[in-house]
């Protein structure tokens, strides 16, 4: 695999960057959608390259982030029952819930596992049939093929003890809420590439078309975004809107056919909250009658949840785009990675992580308070 | 709710990163009286009747016990050498500490025994003393062992992490991630396609050919747990100091490189069991790096960057592309029982 060092070489990097340096004539604000883009940006330092003129507006492309805290919640209580094996993927056991993470609930006894695939719950699933084991599903479209193959593979198997708590969310409403929200100063869309890969193209000529954007199917190497923001800043400077693909190699218009046979099948579309911004129309999954059974919130009876959001935080903003992460006044301050407030300073995928991280040198601690109203 | 203080231990605090410092720091130093000010170095360099000691300790709880390039017996010995090492001492003798979990395979002691033993040769040190405990099944996790080591600090050599200075050179020894990367290719379900092998190694004799190029070697350090990222960081805290990294210029195999995106882990938080990162006075640093590339463990060796005033205590990277980046402290750890 060369996609490393190829997709990062700053000879080609500095001839995109000499285009979009070239083609700009005036300021766009873009937004990235997927919170690997924005930590590609950042990590690699591509913002700081750009023309002054050209902002990039984080979008809440970070499912960790946009998991509702009452979710969160429900898997902490799931997985500190003492029968229960819970597994996860790495990145969700330091995000805080109310009161507690699954660090903690681990700590506290709880059988957390770390698993890198869903089938592998599903194995210590068969392994330890007498136990009910549970699955943390989440994610937006780009996870939930793995997630619905093996709720599928659960009940050809009969492995009855397994189970899937899902909170998956589609990208087009999203974009749908941020452009009809009236402070919404987003004037194109970088749109997430491996979501693209499993769902196609088919949903964006519309919202293009609708809301007069252009969206760019973008991957997230340094070059891949380059190229991205590089046919984005073209459109504008035409006057297009329209859908392109930048990241051939990796999607196609149809998307992934089995894939999305499997999505057709297993899960079901309906309104979901996102943390922060508030409900979405038609924006999430849940299983389908057919598979109901094999839902963990259909199986744990989870009662008296008193979700408690920190007042300081201001990640529902962030995640809108509507604040830049450094902009909140907890940043760096009583919000680190550390000891997060929300989700977007703790997840890997979140931005105000990625200016902790990466930025914390250039971005100062304490800014003005922006005034904003959001969408939700 | 913030997080901050969690009531009872985590995994976190055995990754080497924040969390683990922060419980050494917070609860154990306290409690201990009468500390160095370099309580987190690598080891102690003691005063014992006019004579300078570096002394250390090194626990390993590695899991699986065999990975490809080492074990858990062969660690024991490199961990602690390289941990006296690391304060420019020659490694002289060795305690050996194991904790056996009732029904482990005897088979499997005596291999980790013979292992142990060869390491030590190897490395030329003496385990001098040692112990033996067993614990019930189901309350260890096969084996457990301790080492403890002394060796003696030559007269001139005063190497710890509060003497890094702006304006030094900071060299690598050589490729980065390799351990870390090697034991993960080994857990459950995680195959890169390729053999990659632990790069557990004795590091005194690539020190004594630095030394022998001048005693005045400001820093050395072994990234183990929590990888070169933490190490820089916890030297640029030690000194007050900034440091500024070339990411271009740090040595990662492509095979690692590989690994840590397919998994989003970052190299230069990936433990290393056989690589120094050297602090090294800006007038001697050619002369330094000529050793380390004369001596087959520093081949690859690299400058991959320097010690200013800006910034102090914070790691800076220029990247590949001309954006600059933060290289934090990692919270918590990107794998546990690594080591």
């Amino acid at each position: 695999m060369k996609y490393l060092t190829e997709f990062s070489d700053p000879a080609l990097a500095k001839r995109l960057l000499d285009d979009i340096h070239q083609a700009a004539t005036r300021p766009w604000a873009i937004m990235e959608v997927c919170g690997g883009q924005t930590h590609s940006i950042i990590r690699h330092g591509l913002d700081q390259l750009l023309p002054a003129g050209i902002e990039l507006i984080h979008g809440p492309g970070c499912p960790v982030c946009v998991t509702p805290l009452e979710t969160i919640d429900k898997a902490h209580q799931i997985a500190a029952r003492p029968d229960v094996i819970f597994c996860s993927f790495g990145d969700m056991l330091r995000v805080p819930g109310s009161d507690t993470d699954l660090f903690q609930v681990k700590s506290a006894g709880g059988d957390v596992r770390v698993v890198y695939s869903p089938m592998d719950a599903l194995t210590i699933a068969q392994r330890n049939p007498s136990r009910p084991v549970v699955f943390f599903g989440i994610g937006f479209e780009t996870t939930a093929p793995p997630n619905a193959m093996t709720v599928y593979q659960a009940k050809k198997l009969g492995i009855d003890n397994f189970s899937l708590l899902v909170s998956h969310v589609r990208v087009p409403p999203a974009i749908d809420a941020i452009m009809s929200s009236p402070t919404c100063r987003v004037q194109a869309f970088l749109a997430a590439g491996h979501v693209c890969t499993v769902m196609g193209t088919g949903e964006y000529p519309a919202l293009a078309a609708r809301h007069r954007v252009p969206i760019v199917v973008t991957g997230f190497e340094p070059l891949d975004i380059l190229e991205g923001i590089r046919r984005t800043v073209r459109q504008l400077e035409a006057g297009r809107h329209e859908v392109e693909n930048a990241y051939p190699r990796a999607v196609r218009n149809e998307g992934n056919p089995a894939a999305l046979a499997m999505l057709r099948d297993v899960f079901e579309v309906v309104d979901r909250p996102w943390r922060g911004i508030g409900t979405i129309p038609g924006s999430g999954w849940r299983l389908s009658d057919e598979y109901r059974e094999y839902d963990a919130e259909h199986r744990f009876a989870v009662a008296d949840l008193r979700v408690s959001e920190s007042d300081a935080c201001r990640s529902g903003e962030v995640l809108q785009g509507l604040i830049k992460p450094h902009q909140c006044e907890a940043f760096g301050q009583q919000c680190t990675p550390r000891s997060p407030l929300g989700a977007t300073m703790v997840s890997s995928e979140g931005a105000c992580a990625a200016y902790y991280l990466y930025r914390r040198l250039e971005v100062p601690a304490q800014a003005p308070r922006a005034q904003v109203t959001s969408v939700g | 709710m913030p997080l901050r203080d969690s009531p009872a231990i985590v995994m976190g605090h055995g990754g080497g990163g924040a969390m683990s410092a922060e419980l050494v720091t917070h609860l154990f130093l306290p409690a201990l009286a009468g500390q160095s000010p370099d309580a987190l170095a690598d080891s102690a360099v003691l005063d014992l009747g006019g004579q300078r000691i570096a002394f250390s300790t090194d626990s390993f709880v590695v899991k699986p016990l065999f990975f490809p390039g080492g074990d858990i017996g062969t660690l024991a010995v490199t961990g602690t050498v390289n941990d006296l090492a690391m304060s420019g001492a020659t490694p002289c003798y060795l305690s050996a500490g194991f904790i056996l979990e009732e029904g482990t395979d005897l088979g499997r002691i005596a291999a980790i025994a013979e292992r142990l033993g060869a390491a030590a040769r190897h490395a030329g040190v003496r385990v001098v003393t040692g112990d033996t405990k067993v614990v019930q099944a189901g309350h260890g996790d096969e084996v457990y062992i301790n080492t403890a080591g002394i060796g003696l600090v030559p007269d001139g050599v005063d190497i710890r992490p509060g003497r890094a200075a702006p304006g030094d050179k900071i060299i690598v020894s050589g490729p980065i991630g390799l351990h870390g990367v090697a034991v993960m290719s080994v857990r459950d379900g995680l195959e890169f396609g390729a053999e990659i092998e632990s790069d557990c190694a004795p590091l005194n004799d690539l020190v004594a050919a630095m030394l022998a190029v001048t005693p005045g070697l400001h820093v050395l350090r072994d990234p183990t747990r929590g990888g070169l990222g933490t190490s820089l960081n916890e030297i640029a805290a030690a000194a007050r100091v900034g440091i500024e990294v070339t990411e271009q210029a740090v040595p990662v195999p492509e095979v690692v490189a590989n690994a840590c995106a397919f998994l989003g882990l970052d190299p230069m938080y990936v433990a290393n069991e056989g690589k120094l990162v050297a602090f090294v006075a800006r007038e001697d640093a050619d002369a330094v790096l000529a050793a380390m590339r004369a001596h087959p463990l520093g081949a690859e060796a690299a400058v991959i960057g320097e010690c200013v005033t800006s910034h102090p205590g914070m790691v800076v990277a220029k990247t590949a592309l001309g954006g600059t980046r933060v290289i934090d402290l990692p919270i918590g750890e990107q794998l546990p029982r690594i080591c």
